[in-house]
């Protein structure tokens, strides 16, 4: 039997008469890489937004390995190890690069609370924090505050800190969008490293990342899923292509 | 490039040192109710700048919590006849909790909304403040006694009370550096840089606001108790929204979010509204609003975080 690390039923949400999410059945097998395209407007990112718990659903249930967390608070649900990020880079601008990371890294310290104590009993989390920094190539950046690093590298940051909180499952919300050739390749090397013994649910605009790196698609349109498979199969899906017409070009990928 | 801020961070215990020692023998040159006056508006505003500038929180009725104490405080020492320390502790104890109340209720909304519940509910306070019988309404809490510290030391002596006024204002802004600078402090930073990444982190952002919107109000109220000893009064003006306006005002001309931005900004504007209605009478609003707006237009990093930023830029160069 496969193994389904998340599953959602008949998950729905409506804002004021518009439906943005509509029965959507998603099933992602632990380990595997699991995309969902679309086009614009299409409710990927209130999906996400659902099973983070960033959004109560109007109807419907969600389940992380095999337990109903519909009704959770968002961070209730992190701490189960079920991570998302944000389609504008999740950093905290002012802090430094260590100190990112750190942020993700502290809480098992059980002292977040702790406003009596010196932020010198963190130091003891800087070596695994250099090492998450080092994992992403982000090692000589540590001592750089955040909101000066290029974009590419902020992502890569951002990465590492979900990676501190050691997840079992990663939610990556447009990780190339906006940008360059050279640090596309960057970070899809680095999902690839990361997605070792993790599972990661994407979503992604850029085809040719999705076509190399995904093991399964799911593609949503206004807010139903439309159809799901391996990119071969996906690509070749008529209904999908049609969906694709005037937006991205799907055959655009290949080249 | 980590130059300027280790630079800064580490001249930062030298300054303080200097300003303590400063602290110590103010009240032999300057008028020591003078310089109580802007210790009790300066703790007021440091624990102010804990919520705005550390968790981002803008809170427009930290009043309730400056009166409320300075009331507590003056009833304990003059109806019940305990002893000052007594009598502050419990002003600082009643702010505490009434800050937990105000915190749990607006932490549920954010931005203006969270700003609007605060004003809201200081509002209140001030209502019952002029309505009911114990609190004196328009005339306030008069003939407060200073009493004798611990019942030994008396403080009707200027003095004296200078250097406890003075204790409790190290004693308050140590508890904000530390509280800054802790495990704490860091996850209420992350909290204002990028709220729903701290959720997605796994932090319950909720507590952590709650917490620092406690330790806000317990400190402004111990400035607000404070403050009632040393003018033997508890005014009906320190719950009024005019207070809470204030402490915005001196926090954001000293440099928000700065450590020594509040104490800036509050020795800033008390000595302003000290000195000046001598030579210009009510025109001193017009003079602190035009402050304001020059302010905000064109030095938003307040009078510290300018500084801070020109060290930083001649560190560079």
């Amino acid at each position: 039997m496969t193994d389904f690390i998340l599953e959602t039923r008949g998950l729905t949400k409506e804002f004021k008469g518009f439906t943005a999410v509509s029965d959507v059945n998603l099933k992602v097998e632990r380990g595997t890489i699991h995309a969902l395209i679309g086009p614009n407007g299409a409710g990927k990112t209130t999906v996400f937004n659902l099973v983070t718990k960033f959004l109560p659903p109007t109807a419907g249930t969600i389940h992380f390995k095999g337990e109903d967390i519909t009704h959770e608070a968002p961070a209730v649900t992190a701490r189960r190890g079920f991570v998302r990020s944000f389609q504008i880079s999740a950093t905290f601008p002012h802090l430094t690069v260590m100190e990112n990371v750190r942020i993700g890294l502290q809480r098992k310290l059980g002292t977040e609370f702790h406003f009596w104590k010196s932020e010198k009993s963190l130091n003891k989390l800087n070596d695994e924090a250099m090492a998450l920094l080092e994992a992403v190539d982000l090692g000589s950046f540590a001592e750089t505050v955040t909101a000066e690093m290029p974009y590419g590298r902020k992502r890569a940051l951002e990465i590492a800190t979900t990676l501190a909180l050691e997840p079992d499952m990663m939610l990556l919300d447009e990780p190339t969008q906006g940008m360059g050739h050279e640090d596309i390749e960057r970070v899809v090397e680095l999902i690839r490293k990361v997605s070792a013994n993790r599972t990661i649910l994407m979503v992604e605009h850029n085809l040719s990342v999705v076509a190399n790196l995904c093991d399964r698609i799911t593609v949503l349109t206004r807010g139903s899923v439309l159809a799901e498979g391996t990119y071969a199969e996906v690509s070749k899906n008529p209904q999908v292509l049609e969906a694709y017409v005037g937006s991205d070009n799907m055959n655009d990928a290949h080249h | 490039m980590n130059a300027p801020v280790s630079f800064a961070e580490s001249k930062l215990p030298l300054l303080l040192g200097a300003l303590f020692v400063i602290g110590l023998i103010a009240p032999f040159a300057v008028y020591p109710t003078f310089l109580m006056k802007i210790l009790c508006y300066a703790l007021f505003a440091c624990a102010f700048n804990l919520l705005l500038g550390f968790a981002g929180l803008l809170s427009f009725g930290h009043a309730a919590f400056l009166g409320t104490a300075g009331y507590v405080c003056g009833m304990m020492v003059r109806d019940v006849g305990v002893t000052p320390e007594v009598g502050i502790l419990a002003g600082t104890v009643a702010a505490g909790l009434l800050g937990w109340l105000f915190g749990w209720l607006a932490i549920k909304r954010t931005g203006i909304y969270f700003a609007m519940i605060t004003l809201a509910l200081a509002q209140m306070v001030f209502f019952l403040a002029i309505q009911i019988k114990e609190t004196g309404g328009e005339d306030g809490l008069q003939g407060v006694p200073r009493g004798h510290l611990f019942g030994l030391l008396d403080l009707s002596d200027n003095i004296a009370m200078y250097y406890l006024v003075f204790a409790i204002f190290c004693f308050g802004f140590f508890v904000i550096y530390r509280t800054i600078h802790s495990p704490f402090g860091q996850i209420l930073k992350a909290i204002r840089e990028n709220e729903p990444r701290a959720i997605s982190l796994g932090y319950d952002v909720a507590k952590f606001k709650l917490i620092a919107f406690i330790i806000s109000a317990a400190l402004a109220g111990m400035a607000g108790a404070t403050k009632t000893l040393v003018f033997q009064l508890a005014s009906l003006s320190d719950v009024h929204w005019h207070a809470s306006g204030e402490v915005v005002l001196m926090t954001l001309l000293g440099g928000l979010g700065t450590i020594l931005g509040p104490v800036v900004g509050a020795a800033t504007i008390v000595t302003l509204q000290t000195q000046m209605p001598d030579s210009v009478g009510s025109w001193v609003t017009v003079i602190m609003g035009v402050i304001f707006v020059i302010c905000v237009l064109s030095f938003r990093r307040g009078i510290v975080g300018e500084l801070q930023a020109l060290i930083k830029r001649s560190g560079v160069n």
